[in-house]
C-alpha cells in the first residue's frame, strides 16, 4: 500500500531555525500505522527526519504528533482510518510545545505543569506492615487519570493554552485529580485550593473539549477538570471567579431563559474588584465599537418559563 | 563537568528503585536514559507483579520452588531464595508508594492467577500494571527531586584501573559529549529484544547495557535463554498479556480443541511459557494452525469482566486487529519477548568489575535460569534494583576521590565523528532486519545445531559489514541516525552472545529447546553458560562455564 506524507520539518542549527514541508511516498503493509510509515520514512527514505518512538503499542507515550491538524499518538493510528483513500497525510509536531527538531517536541512544558501539582502521593501516615486499606471501586476510580501515558496530545491541542501558557494544562489536571480522588491521600484540601488559583488554575479550562478529543487513552482531562471544580465548590473553595462565573451563569439562565453577559462579567470579576472593572472597559468599548456590546439590561427569553422548568427537572432527577 | 556519587544508567523499574534507594541513603545520584524515564520498556509489562504473601497464607518458599522449576532448575536457588522472600515487602512497598492495584471486598489487594503457578499470587492494576508502577516510581523521583539526564546516550564506559568510574555520553537535544564521572554506575537499562524480529519489545530494547558492559570484560550469562511468549499478535508482534489466560481464556486449535491438555494436562494454558509456545508452535508446524496462529479465546469470560480486567488487551486488540474480544476470538503466535540471560551479578547487583553493579532485564542474578515466569520480571527489577542501589551506597564508602581522567572523552568522539564521516554506504536499518530475522530464524521455539550455525552464519555476514553502514544525518541536534548505528554495535554484542551460548549448550532446558538433543542433561549441563568478548577468538566470544547453586531443590523432571 503506497502513503503519502507531507512532514513538516525544522532544522535548527539551519541559519536560527529554518521550517519546511517535505513529501515522501513509502510502501508499507495495509494493515499499518501511520508510526509504522514514518519509520519506513526514516529508515529506507531520509535517515534526518526526527521523531520519538518506542513502544509501537500505545503504552509509552512517546509517538504524539499531529496527523492532519490534530494531536494523535501515531502508533495507534491506521493509516487506512485516516487516509481511506490514500490522500496525503499532514504530520506536523504536537502544538503549544517548543519544537526541538522535525517532530520532536520539547518535554519541559509537559512536564514542568505536571510538576506544578505536587504529582505524588501525600498521605498522613505510612502503614508499618502491609498496605493501606481502601475500597476497589475507589482504586479502579483512580484508572481513568492511571491510563495517561503522558503522551502531551491534550496539551498540544488545548485551545486555552495556546493563547495562554500559564494555564496549568488538562493533564496536569486530571493528574491532580488523580491525588485529589485517591482515599490515601490527606492533602485533598490543599490540593483544590492551590489549584482553584485563579492564575492558570481549573477555572481557566473553558470547556473546548478538545482534550477528550484527541487523548488517546480515555482519560478525559475535562471531565476530571469538571470534577475537580465541583470538589472545589463542595469544599467551599467559592471566593474565585471561575465560581461567581459558574454561579452568574446558572442564576442568569434560570430566571431569564437567556445569558446575561453583562451581569456575567461584572459578577465572575466581583462587583468591586476595581481594576478588574477597569480592565473591562476597553474591552466593553470595544465590543460597542463593533456592535457587540450586550445590553446594559438583560431581557427575558419568550420561552424562559420551560428553561426554568427545565432547571427545575434537571435539578429534581439529580436529587 | 558533572560528577555523582551514584549514577544509574536507566530510568525504568530497576533504575528508578535503585535511584529511590540511594536517595534515601543519603548519597548523590543520577539517573542517565535514552529516553525520558516514563517512555521506559517497563511500562509494557501488562499482567502483573508476583509476591507470596506470608500473612495471607502463602509462603515464599512456595513462589521461590515455583520459580526454580519454571526455570527448568537453571536458576541460582540462593538468589531466587532472596527475591521471593523480599517480595511481599517489595510489593506492599510500591502499594505504599502509590500504586494502585486492584483490591478484594475487604480493601486489601486482590490477585490473580499467573502462569506456572497454582497459587493466584500475582498482584495487578488492570492490564497496565507495568505503566501504573512506573508512573507511580517517577511520581517518587519528582518527590525527591532526582536528577535525571533525560535523552542521554551512553556510549561507554570508564574502566580505569579495572575499576568503573563513570560514562561517557551524548546528549541527545544538543549532540555534544560529555564525561559524566561516577564513584559507582549501576546498569539498568533493559533487555535486548531488537536483536529478534518480531519482539514484542520497544525499539529501544537494543541491548546497550549487556554490549556496555560485555565490551569491558564483565561475562554475560546464559544469553541463549530466550523467552518466546506464548501470545503475541501476529506480524507486529505486540504482546497480549499472559493475565488473559491467567483471567481464564483458553488457547484452541483450527479444530477448536484446548491442545493444552495434550501437553499440560494440569496446568492447561496456563504451563510455564516455554512449555506453551512450544506446544502453539507444534500445532502451527503440524497444521492445525490458522495461518500461523493459534486463537486465544476470551468470550466465555464476558464483556463486562473483560472491559474491567483487562482492558488495555482489549484496546490492542480493538485498535490493531478490529477484533472484539468479547465477540471473537483473537489469532495470537509465539513471539520473543524477553532475555533470561544478562550481565552476570551476585545478589547485590555486583558485577566482576568493581563499582559495576546490574539489576532488571539486563542483568542475571540469576532467577529466571531457562525460563522466567510470568510477573517474575517486575518482581526481579524491584527487588534488585533496590538491593543494588543499596549495596553501591556501601561499596562508594570506600571510594576516594573521582577518576581525573578525560581521555576516554576524546576518544569517543573521535570513534563518533569517524563514524560520521564514513563514505556512503549501506543503510543500518537493512544490516538490522538481516540480523534480527537470521537470529529468530535459527534460535527460535525450535532450535538445532544446524539453525544455530545458520544463525552463527547470518551473524558473520552481519559483522562483515558493520564497518560498512553509513550514517546520512550529519547534525548534531536529535540526531537519532546516530543513536541507531551505535545501538546496532550494541545489538550485533548481544546477537553473538546469544549464539555462542546457544552453540554451547548441548541438551535442552527451558526456553532453549534442541529437536536434535530434545533431553535436559543435568548430569553434564546443569551449568551456566558464561560469554566473555575475546578479540582473540574466531567468533570473537569466549565461552565458560559454571555451577548453578542449589541450596534445598534437587533438579527433578518438569511436569506441567
Amino acid at each position: 500500500m503506497q502513503v503519502k506524507l507531507k512532514v513538516k520539518r525544522f532544522d535548527p542549527a539551519d541559519s536560527g531555525g529554518k521550517t519546511w514541508w517535505q513529501e515522501y511516498e513509502v510502501d508499507v503493509h495495509p494493515d499499518s500505522t501511520v508510526l509504522d510509515s514514518l519509520i519506513e520514512v526514516r529508515e529506507q527514505a531520509d535517515g534526518t527526519l526526527a521523531m520519538r518512538c518506542a513502544c509501537r503499542a500505545s503504552i509509552c507515550g512517546s509517538c504524539g504528533m499531529k496527523v492532519n491538524g490534530s494531536a494523535k499518538l501515531v502508533c495507534k493510528t491506521r493509516v487506512l482510518d485516516v487516509a481511506p483513500n490514500g490522500e496525503q497525510l499532514t504530520i506536523e509536531p504536537m502544538g503549544n510545545q517548543h519544537v526541538v527538531r522535525d517532530l520532536v517536541i520539547s518535554l519541559d512544558t509537559f512536564f514542568n505543569q505536571i510538576n506544578r501539582v505536587e504529582p505524588f502521593l501525600q498521605p498522613s501516615f505510612v502503614p508499618e506492615k502491609g498496605e493501606y486499606t481502601a475500597s476497589n471501586e475507589s482504586m479502579e476510580n483512580l484508572l481513568t487519570s492511571m491510563n495517561c501515558i503522558m503522551c502531551g496530545c491534550c496539551v498540544s491541542d488545548c485551545t486555552v493554552l495556546e493563547v495562554d501558557s500559564n494555564f496549568i494544562g488538562p493533564a496536569a489536571l486530571a493528574k491532580a485529580w488523580r491525588f485529589t480522588e485517591d482515599p490515601r491521600d490527606s492533602k485533598r484540601d490543599e490540593r483544590l485550593k492551590a489549584l482553584n488559583d485563579e492564575n492558570g488554575g481549573m477555572w481557566d479550562c473553558t470547556r473546548c473539549m478538545k482534550c477528550v478529543d484527541v487523548c488517546p487513552k480515555g482519560v478525559a482531562p475535562m471531565d476530571r477538570i469538571m470534577e475537580l471544580r465541583e470538589a472545589a465548590i463542595e469544599v467551599g473553595n467559592t471566593n474565585t471567579h471561575g465560581y461567581h462565573h459558574t454561579e452568574s451563569f446558572y442564576k442568569s439562565v434560570k430566571k431569564n431563559g437567556r445569558l446575561d453577559e453583562t451581569r456575567l462579567a461584572i459578577d465572575s470579576a466581583g462587583m468591586f474588584n476595581i481594576p478588574r472593572m477597569l480592565d473591562l472597559i476597553p474591552i466593553g468599548l470595544a465590543a460597542m465599537q463593533k456592535g457587540k456590546l450586550p445590553p446594559l439590561m438583560p431581557h427575558k427569553a419568550e420561552d424562559h418559563k420551560k428553561v426554568k422548568e427545565l432547571y427545575e427537572r434537571v435539578e429534581g432527577e439529580s436529587k | 563537568m558533572y560528577e555523582h556519587d551514584v549514577l544509574i544508567i536507566g530510568g525504568g523499574l530497576a533504575g528508578l528503585r535503585a535511584a529511590v534507594e540511594v536517595t534515601r541513603a543519603g548519597a548523590d545520584v543520577a539517573v542517565i536514559s535514552k529516553v525520558h524515564p516514563v517512555r521506559s520498556h517497563s511500562n509494557a509489562a501488562q499482567g502483573g507483579i508476583n509476591a507470596p504473601l506470608t500473612d495471607r497464607g502463602d509462603d515464599w518458599e512456595g513462589h521461590a520452588y515455583d520459580t526454580i522449576k519454571g526455570s527448568d532448575f537453571l536458576a541460582d536457588q540462593d538468589a531466587v531464595e532472596v527475591m521471593s522472600s523480599e517480595a511481599g515487602e517489595a510489593v506492599l512497598e510500591l502499594e505504599r508508594m502509590g500504586v494502585i492495584f486492584s483490591r478484594g471486598e475487604d480493601g486489601k489487594l486482590g490477585t490473580r492467577a499467573f502462569g506456572g503457578q497454582k497459587v493466584a499470587r500475582t498482584f495487578f492494576v488492570g492490564a497496565i500494571t507495568g505503566s501504573a508502577i512506573l508512573h507511580v516510581l517517577f511520581e517518587q523521583s519528582l518527590k525527591l527531586g532526582l536528577n535525571v539526564y533525560e535523552e542521554w546516550f551512553v556510549t561507554k564506559l570508564i574502566i580505569k584501573g579495572g575499576v568503573c568510574r563513570g560514562v561517557v555520553a551524548i546528549d541527545l537535544k544538543t549532540g555534544e559529549m560529555h564525561t559524566i564521572k561516577a564513584k559507582a554506575v549501576i546498569m539498568a537499562a533493559g533487555g535486548a529484544g531488537r536483536v529478534f524480529e518480531p519482539s514484542t519489545n520497544a525499539l529501544i530494547c537494543t541491548g546497550d547495557g549487556l554490549s556496555l558492559a560485555y565490551q569491558v570484560g564483565v561475562p554475560l550469562m546464559d544469553m541463549e535463554m530466550i523467552q518466546y511468549h506464548p501470545t503475541t499478535l501476529a506480524r507486529t508482534g505486540i504482546l497480549m498479556s499472559e493475565a488473559a489466560r491467567g483471567e481464564g481464556a483458553y488457547l484452541l486449535n483450527a479444530a477448536g480443541e484446548r491442545f493444552m491438555e495434550k501437553t499440560a494436562p494440569d496446568y492447561m494454558e496456563l504451563a510455564s511459557r516455554d512449555v506453551v509456545s512450544r506446544a502453539e508452535q507444534t500445532e502451527i508446524d503440524e497444521g492445525r494452525g490458522i495461518d500461523g496462529n493459534v486463537l486465544l479465546d476470551l468470550r466465555h469470560l464476558g464483556r463486562d469482566f473483560i472491559e474491567q480486567r483487562l482492558g488495555y488487551l482489549q484496546e490492542v486488540s480493538v485498535e490493531f486487529l478490529g477484533i472484539d474480544m468479547a465477540e471473537q476470538p483473537v489469532p495470537v503466535q509465539p513471539g520473543m519477548h524477553y532475555i533470561m540471560g544478562g550481565i552476570k551479578t551476585d545478589v547485590d547487583g555486583a558485577t566482576n568489575v568493581p563499582g559495576l553493579y546490574a539489576a532488571g532485564e539486563c542483568a542475571n542474578v540469576s532467577v529466571h535460569g531457562a525460563n522466567r515466569l510470568g510477573a517474575n520480571s517486575l518482581l526481579d527489577t524491584v527487588v534488585f534494583g533496590r538491593r543494588s542501589g543499596a549495596h553501591a551506597v556501601e561499596y562508594i564508602k570506600s571510594v576516594g576521590a573521582h577518576s581525573p581522567a578525560q581521555e576516554d572523552l576524546a576518544s569517543e568522539k573521535s570513534r563518533l565523528q569517524a563514524l560520521l564521516d564514513r563514505p556512503k554506504g549501506e543503510r543500518v536499518a537493512t544490516i538490522r532486519d538481516d540480523m534480527a530475522r537470521g537470529m529468530t530464524k535459527g534460535i527460535g521455539v525450535f532450535r538445532d545445531q544446524a539453525s544455530m550455525e545458520g544463525a552463527l552464519e547470518n551473524l558473520a555476514n552481519v559483522k562483515s559489514r558493520m564497518g560498512g553502514f553509513s550514517i546520512e544525518n550529519k547534525g548534531k541536534v536529535f540526531n537519532t541516525d546516530l543513536m541507531f548505528g551505535l545501538e546496532l554495535e550494541f545489538m550485533v554484542d548481544c546477537a553473538e552472545a546469544v549464539v555462542a551460548g546457544a552453540l554451547t549448550r548441548e541438551e535442552s532446558r527451558g526456553a532453549h529447546f534442541r529437536t536434535d538433543i530434545t533431553e535436559r542433561d543435568d548430569e553434564n549441563w546443569l551449568k551456566h553458560t558464561l560469554m566473555y568478548k575475546d578479540e582473540e577468538s574466531e567468533t570473537g566470544v569466549r565461552v565458560e562455564t559454571s555451577d548453578v547453586s542449589i541450596t534445598q531443590w534437587e533438579p527433578v523432571k518438569r511436569v506441567y
